[in-house]
């Protein structure tokens, strides 16, 4: 609510918050999929505006949270391999594997090297070539194309030493196995607004229908959040169940066409486990065949490593909505953003990390305690 | 990592035959990649997510959401160096 105060538009807040409420008969569960609406959500307080009858359950959209640990170990032996250059976005390298972190690698020697952009990675091959250069390629459909583009680049120039660990997630099967669970208390999601911008939002029509839900594409700052949250409501009041655009000055139906033709041309549908969650069917990418040479997991022999999950981490359980993170024993005392359990304290868009780092150490008045699963 | 942050296309040039850029954040100015944005040109602005420019966006959105992003900020955590 601090942060609120500062905005230009402050007023605006208020009113769109005051619609709500007024809006409002019955309580009404609404998920935000992608974890930078979570972020900007605690961050900004949004919650705190909303009426005791709206609850946000954060969801699954941190992909630095739902790569799943055997990636992660994966990750872990390619780096330590001698004459390897390891690159990296920022957020993975404390995510905890089995044992230790990429961080812990760096620090016995391994060369991990962060990254701005997947093409840095490419530019290190071609700078390096005595050297094998391996990026880990994980994100959701808006960070897809750029490890689409830093595949077909290698290609195009004929680099031997590059290769890409593929972690790819797609939110619209994540929404359908989240409505399909026999636990799902999901009435209405806010669709991530970004990777929309890439995708478009024509597949989610029929998810809606399917499952009688409304879907509102959502931005990341507090008026696109708090707008997407009203006209979802004002859908659940009215039992209808379409898919709105609440986000038009930056998605489009269609989204980015040259997008979705290259990751079409790189990448093909597989099934995808998700850390916490487990194998959700078709949702996921990987490297097409005439891209395999690039594949890391074919170039490097990690396939017999065994994995295992810190058995006091309940990061699944805040992934899957049912937990809030300041509920779960080991929030803010043993684990901390410092020495992370799980994936979800670790990233800035983890729900954990964003409850401690915005200090939501306690019960908030205006929440619910989670059902139990 | 999933922040996308608007920038202003300052210039566009090729790079092992990818259309690239420069493209100023705020004052931050970075290197980008233009390939999925053909039409855009200098002048332009765009939302930028992992060195990728993903979506036009017109100029009174784009200095709203940096001027929000620098009262909070993100574009230091987004462009900072170093490591965590």
């Amino acid at each position: 609510m601090k942060y609120l105060t500062e905005f230009r538009d402050g007023e605006l807040a208020q009113k769109l918050a005051a619609e709500i409420r007024s809006a409002v008969t019955r309580p009404w569960a609404i998920m935000e999929v992608c974890g930078g609406q979570t972020h900007s959500v605690i961050r900004n307080g949004i919650d705190q505006l909303l009426p005791p009858e709206v609850e946000l359950i954060h969801g699954p959209g941190c992909p630095v949270c739902v790569t799943p640990i055997e990636l992660i170990d994966k990750a872990l032996a390619i780096a330590a391999t001698p004459g390897v250059i390891f690159c990296s976005f920022g957020d993975m390298l404390r995510v905890p594997g089995t044992s230790g972190d990429l961080f812990t690698v760096k620090g016995r020697g391994a060369d991990v090297r962060v990254v701005y952009s997947p093409l840095d990675a490419v530019k290190l091959a071609k700078e390096n070539p005595a050297r094998q250069v391996v990026f880990f390629g994980i994100g959701f459909e808006t960070t897809a194309p750029a490890n689409a583009m830093a595949v077909h680049q290698a290609k195009r120039l004929g680099l031997q030493n590059f290769s890409v660990l593929v972690s790819h997630v797609l939110v619209p099967p994540a929404i359908d196995a989240i409505m399909s669970s026999p636990t799902n208390r999901v009435q209405a999601f806010l669709a991530a607004g970004h990777v929309c911008s890439v995708m478009g939002f024509h597949q989610y029509p029929p998810l809606a229908e399917k499952h009688r839900v409304p879907i509102v594409v959502t931005g990341f700052e507090p008026l696109d959040l708090l707008d997407g949250i009203r006209r979802a409501v004002i859908q659940l009041e009215a039992g209808t169940h379409t898919v709105e655009n609440a986000y038009p000055r930056v998605v489009t139906f269609e989204g980015n066409r040259p997008a979705q033709a290259l990751l079409a041309e790189v990448f093909e549908v597989t099934d995808r486990a998700w850390r916490g969650i487990g194998i959700i069917p078709n949702s996921g990418w990987r490297l097409r065949d005439e891209y395999r040479a690039f594949d890391a997991e074919a170039r490097f022999a990690v396939a017999g490593i065994r994995s295992a999950e810190s058995p006091r981490c309940r990061s699944g359980e805040v992934l899957r909505g049912t937990l809030k993170p300041h509920h779960c024993e080991a929030f803010g005392k043993d684990c901390t953003p410092r020495t992370p359990l799980g994936a979800t304290m670790v990233s800035s868009e983890g729900a954990c990390a964003a409850y401690y780092n915005y200090g939501r150490l306690v019960e908030l008045g205006t929440e619910r305690v989670p059902c139990p699963v | 990592m999933c922040l996308a942050v608007p920038g202003r296309v300052e210039s566009v040039y090729e790079t092992d035959g990818t259309r690239m850029g420069k493209v100023n954040f705020g004052g931050v100015v970075k290197e980008v990649c233009l390939a999925y944005l053909p039409e855009i040109t200098v002048g332009d602005y765009a939302i930028v997510h992992v060195g990728f420019a993903i979506s036009r966006v017109d100029e009174a959105t784009a200095h709203e959401t940096l001027r929000t992003f620098q009262s909070l900020g993100l574009l230091e955590e987004e462009f900072g160096e170093g490591e965590p």
